[in-house]
């Protein structure tokens, strides 16, 4: 069996940590979330919040994405299904056809090194449950805070490169992706996703075989994942063994139950209409999002003391125009220094000096603004699933 | 959690680690249920496939209607063979010790 580590961990009716039960780590979480949370590592991986650990599911501490790219033993883990196999990198192949390719091929490692042209971009890596365990009112799911998010440099080919080699066809509307992680059971559906073709062919859209320069780890979907920057991470398919061009709109628990929100509340943007349903549609885009990596709930300022804030926005690829941040709950607003420009996809760090006066507690909030003017809400727009929870953090702190 | 319960969630982790070799896997085994008449059924259908923790995790937000339905969803779309009287206790319990009432 793998080897396992265990650093630390806590359990319901057990001692919490003395990481996780620090003020403001789990503001907003359900209680049962947080007394079932645990400070686990990985192998491979440095310690991050357990949420579930069969399949595992480990968010990054907020205070360990303050940088701008998020170091792969910090990254994030998320699997849908149990039966998680280590791969093999020699005896892998990705095998690239389907009913909409003249021209069906399988690669190995070496060939999709050598065989396509190098692509390499920064992008942000983010669940669309990003911080549903926030959400008011709680909804079920993986109850994840702010940590289901991370930033990297992936390098691979483009999956257009691949789809042309195979042939692709004029009929193809979807690309289809199988990932080697598998059921337990076998009437479980498997977890496999679909991109419309327009999104495949654009020229971001990767099979990445690096992640900040080093393989990827195994739990972040080595030897191959798909990288879709600027949608959520449920497209990013992990252990890629399948690619698939589809005349026919792919149909599984994955794409016609889950991953969807109500056009009711939230009207189908026209990106995916081959999944669009009467009343429902795909997540697709991440959204506007910002956060303070350099500072908790519940912790203290001095009166009088310089201080500095810092953290990082993001959106799904319009970039950031700028972050404001209010010391006053929300009174007054001032920019935040933006840090370098890594690529409309990444993280993009600020800082903001400031030296409270006021003493008593104080409320911080920290908004984004994209690209296309677009400002983090105030507040969130309740869905059954939890997603597009991209409200403006909020931080309360006590000046002495 | 009682012994017999720790010895079978051992077992299906090991079950579950023979049946294709080498997994990618956690250490789960110090996650418990809230000690009841039907924790030990809970247990014995749930981690099969997951581990634990998603219960106390999804706690304490849902009413009857809430757990009942994410045992229907386990049922129904992810294929779980749990018969119907299994699947009343088990929302019973997670009702009763998870769940709002």
């Amino acid at each position: 069996m793998t080897t396992r580590r265990t650093v630390l961990k806590t359990a319901v009716g057990g001692l919490a940590l003395s990481t996780v039960r620090l003020p403001g780590v789990h503001a907003g979480l359900p209680s049962g979330a947080i007394e079932s949370a645990a400070l686990d590592a990985l192998p491979g991986k440095r310690a991050l919040i357990k949420r579930s650990f069969r399949p595992p599911n480990y968010e990054t501490p907020v205070e360990d994405l303050g940088a701008a790219i998020t170091p792969n033993d910090r990254f994030f883990v998320r699997w849908h299904l149990a039966n998680i196999p280590t791969v093999n990198a020699r005896s892998w192949r990705l095998r690239v056809g389907g009913e909409a390719a003249a021209s069906p091929l399988e690669l190995t490692l070496t060939q999709l090194r050598r065989e396509f042209h190098p692509a390499e971009l920064v992008a942000v890596c983010q669940c669309a449950g990003h911080q549903r365990g926030l959400a008011e009112p709680h909804v079920p799911g993986v109850q994840w805070g702010a940590g289901a998010v991370g930033n990297a440099r992936w390098r691979g080919v483009r999956l257009r490169d691949l789809l042309a080699r195979a042939g692709l066809m004029r009929q193809a509307i979807e690309i289809a992706f199988d990932g080697a992680d598998a059921p337990v059971i076998a009437q479980t559906p498997d977890f496999m996703k679909s991109l419309p073709v327009d999104k495949a062919l654009d020229e971001n859209t990767l099979v990445a075989y690096e992640m900040n320069g080093s393989p990827l780890p195994a739990w972040n979907g080595f030897p191959v994942r798909l990288i879709v920057p600027g949608w959520a991470a449920t497209y990013w398919v992990k252990q890629l063994t399948s690619v698939r061009a589809l005349a026919r709109p792919l149909s599984n628990f994955w794409m016609s139950t889950g991953y969807r929100v109500p056009t009711a509340i939230y009207p189908s943007t026209g990106e995916f209409r081959s999944q669009d349903s009467a009343t429902s549609t795909p997540v697709t885009q991440i959204d506007v999002n910002s956060l303070v990596t350099s500072l908790r709930t519940g912790e203290r300022l001095e009166s009088g003391r310089p201080a500095s804030l810092r953290g990082i926005a993001w959106d799904s690829g319009q970039g950031i125009a700028r972050v404001e941040l209010s010391l006053d709950g929300g009174r007054q607003w001032q920019s935040a220094r933006l840090g370098s420009d890594l690529g409309r996809f990444s993280f993009r760090t600020w800082t903001l000096d400031f030296t409270p006066r006021d003493r008593g507690p104080a409320v911080i909030l920290c908004r984004a603004t994209s690209g296309r003017g677009i400002v983090q809400p105030e507040t969130w727009r309740a869905n059954p699933s939890g997603y597009h929870n991209n409200v403006i953090q909020r931080l309360e702190v006590h000046v002495a | 959690m009682s012994t017999r319960n720790r010895r079978f969630a051992l077992a299906a982790v090991l079950l579950l680690a023979g049946s294709s070799g080498r997994l990618l896997a956690a250490d789960e085994s110090e996650v418990h249920l809230k000690p009841a008449d039907d924790a030990a059924l809970t247990q014995a259908r749930c981690s099969s496939c997951h581990s634990l923790d998603y219960i106390p995790m999804n706690s304490v937000f849902l009413k009857r209607a809430g757990w009942e339905a994410e045992v229907r969803k386990m049922i129904r779309a992810m294929g779980a063979p749990i018969s119907d009287a299994d699947a009343a206790r088990i929302v019973d319990y997670l009702t009763r010790y998870y769940g709002t009432g």
